[in-house]
């Protein structure tokens, strides 16, 4: 992998620190009007999680992460491992728990995702920010209820629980938010 | 992937616009009402500064032997060089160019308030900031009481160290204490680096909190242009204003020794040397004119941008150019 120079750094470039890949989340300069410069990144680490802060001396380099994003097919999980698919290639990705973390509330089979790679690993799954999900079960809707803007819990396929308005019916099919895990809307079918 | 559509539109909002054309107008009156003269010099200039830490922009050749040109980084030589031919209190708006700075507070391109004073010196060129940017504030937003605090006093009150005695394994304990142990390419050699660490990332943020901060008296190290006052340890006559963390102006008691400066400039060529930086050609018209008399005087150069970035409560400072250095 190329190394990367202070002034290529960018939100978003991979990169290896302390054996892991991470992707910078925030980068800054900090140089006084007659002195030395530096480089302030804040760095997601992609395995663990937790964000580093580190300072480097301008012109110093760090080596890149072999990270790949890349859309895939969610094919099915067989309680240990997910398995994902490449749409083109047909190969095959098993992703563990730590990979997928709380994303398997959304993945649904035959859906696509992207899953991050180091090194052909799998260490992340980011479902899209709006999935339809079906819902399987929910207390019935109450007739007259739709204008006062109430709320009930929802239990999806996935085995996700929403917060969805109380006209919302079992069987229906609706958009969530994946970020916040928020209802978003009832899908015409 | 889809080609990105290049965005025409200006960087800053309207308002932001009109809030520096107001700054503008309001410098320039002030500067009329105390009778400093307002002046332009070349942004093209066939010498540049030395500075390792200062990189310059540099113009292509052209055809016919037209040499390249550098784009100024300050307009300070160009002004040494009016002072020195007795043009007294001077004041310039312009554009600085510095090559590689670009963040949160940097662009490439900046705008530049310069100013000198003859007769002044750093102490009583501070008092003037001090009243010029109060002037500027009104309505923008209300300053608090100023501070004043040396270098030595403000490394002693955040850091419990003395930044001029302190040698360089203390400044690396005192870093590694911080959190900043592990800093790529820092070499023991250089003290000024490691001040330089620290104040930016452990002084420098709790700067003008309340108020503006001028920060002076730094070490003899650190002095670039300014002139050295003997002592135990001897120390530079140089300030900086720091608002809400943010470094907004450099001024000097202003080197007039001629030789001194030589020695300086070639000081800086062996830095660049060593750090394999290309060479820069020295400013001979500069030194010319220190021979020839420099008035006694203190000038700063006061960063228009952050300023308003400062006052008018903005995030970047690119939300203060009508456009930024990506959008040029």
């Amino acid at each position: 992998m190329a190394n990367y120079a202070t002034n290529e750094f960018k939100n978003g470039l991979k990169v290896m620190v302390d054996n892991d890949p991470c992707s910078m989340i925030d980068v800054d300069m900090v140089k006084p009007g007659k002195g030395q410069a530096f480089t302030r990144v804040k760095l997601r680490n992609l395995i663990s999680g937790r964000v580093v802060e580190r300072t480097y001396k301008s012109g110093e380099s760090l080596p890149g992460a072999d990270v790949m994003d890349t859309d895939m097919q969610y094919l099915y999980n067989d309680s240990e491992f997910w398995y994902f698919m490449h749409p083109e290639t047909f190969e095959q990705v098993a992703a563990d728990a730590a990979a997928v973390g709380d994303q398997y509330k959304w993945l649904k089979e035959q859906d696509m995702c992207e899953v991050t790679t180091w090194n052909d690993r799998p260490i992340a799954v980011t479902t899209p920010n709006f999935v339809e999900l079906r819902i399987v079960e929910t207390d019935p809707g109450l007739k007259g209820d739709t204008a006062q803007g109430g709320i009930k819990p929802a239990t999806l396929e996935t085995g996700a629980v929403v917060r969805v308005p109380l006209f919302i019916e079992t069987d229906e099919l609706i958009k969530v938010d994946t970020r916040n895990g928020e209802y978003v809307g009832r899908v015409k079918s | 992937m889809a080609e990105q559509v290049p965005d025409w539109r200006p960087t800053a909002t309207l308002e932001a616009l009109r809030q520096r054309a107001e700054l503008l107008a309001r410098l320039r009156r002030y500067f009329a009402g105390q009778e400093v003269l307002e002046v332009e010099t070349p942004l093209l200039s066939a010498a540049g500064i030395p500075d390792p830490h200062i990189p310059s922009f540099i113009t292509m050749p052209g055809p016919d032997g037209e040499t390249s040109r550098y784009l100024n980084t300050s307009p300070e030589f160009a002004m040494k060089r009016l002072l020195a031919a007795g043009v007294g209190p001077i004041f310039q708006v312009c554009k600085a160019f510095r090559r590689g700075e670009q963040g949160r507070y940097h662009n490439p391109e900046f705008t530049l308030l310069e100013w000198y004073r003859p007769g002044f010196d750093h102490l009583r060129l501070m008092d003037e900031v001090d009243v010029l940017v109060r002037q500027l504030a009104e309505g923008f937003r209300p300053l608090g009481c100023s501070e004043r605090l040396s270098y030595r006093s403000c490394f002693q009150q955040y850091l419990e160290i003395d930044p001029l005695n302190a040698d360089v394994s203390a400044l690396k304990s005192c870093a590694r204490a911080q959190g900043l142990g592990e800093v790529a390419g820092l070499s023991d050699a250089d003290k000024d680096t490691w001040l330089d660490l620290l104040m930016g990332h452990c002084i420098q943020p709790h700067l003008g909190k309340k108020g503006p901060t001028f920060v002076y008296d730094y070490p003899a190290s650190q002095a670039a242009l300014a002139r050295i006052r003997p002592g135990e340890p001897p120390v530079a006559e140089r300030f900086e204003l720091f608002i809400d963390g943010i470094e907004l102006a450099n001024g000097f008691h202003e080197l007039q020794d001629a030789h001194e400066q030589r020695a300086r400039f070639e000081a800086d060529l062996v830095r660049r040397q060593v750090e394999k930086l290309e060479p820069v050609a020295l400013d001979e018209r500069l030194l010319k004119a220190l021979e020839a008399g420099l008035p006694a005087c203190a000038g700063v150069a006061l960063g228009l941008d952050r300023l308003q970035l400062m006052l008018t409560g903005r995030v970047r400072i690119q939300d203060t150019l009508a456009f930024s250095y990506e959008c040029g």
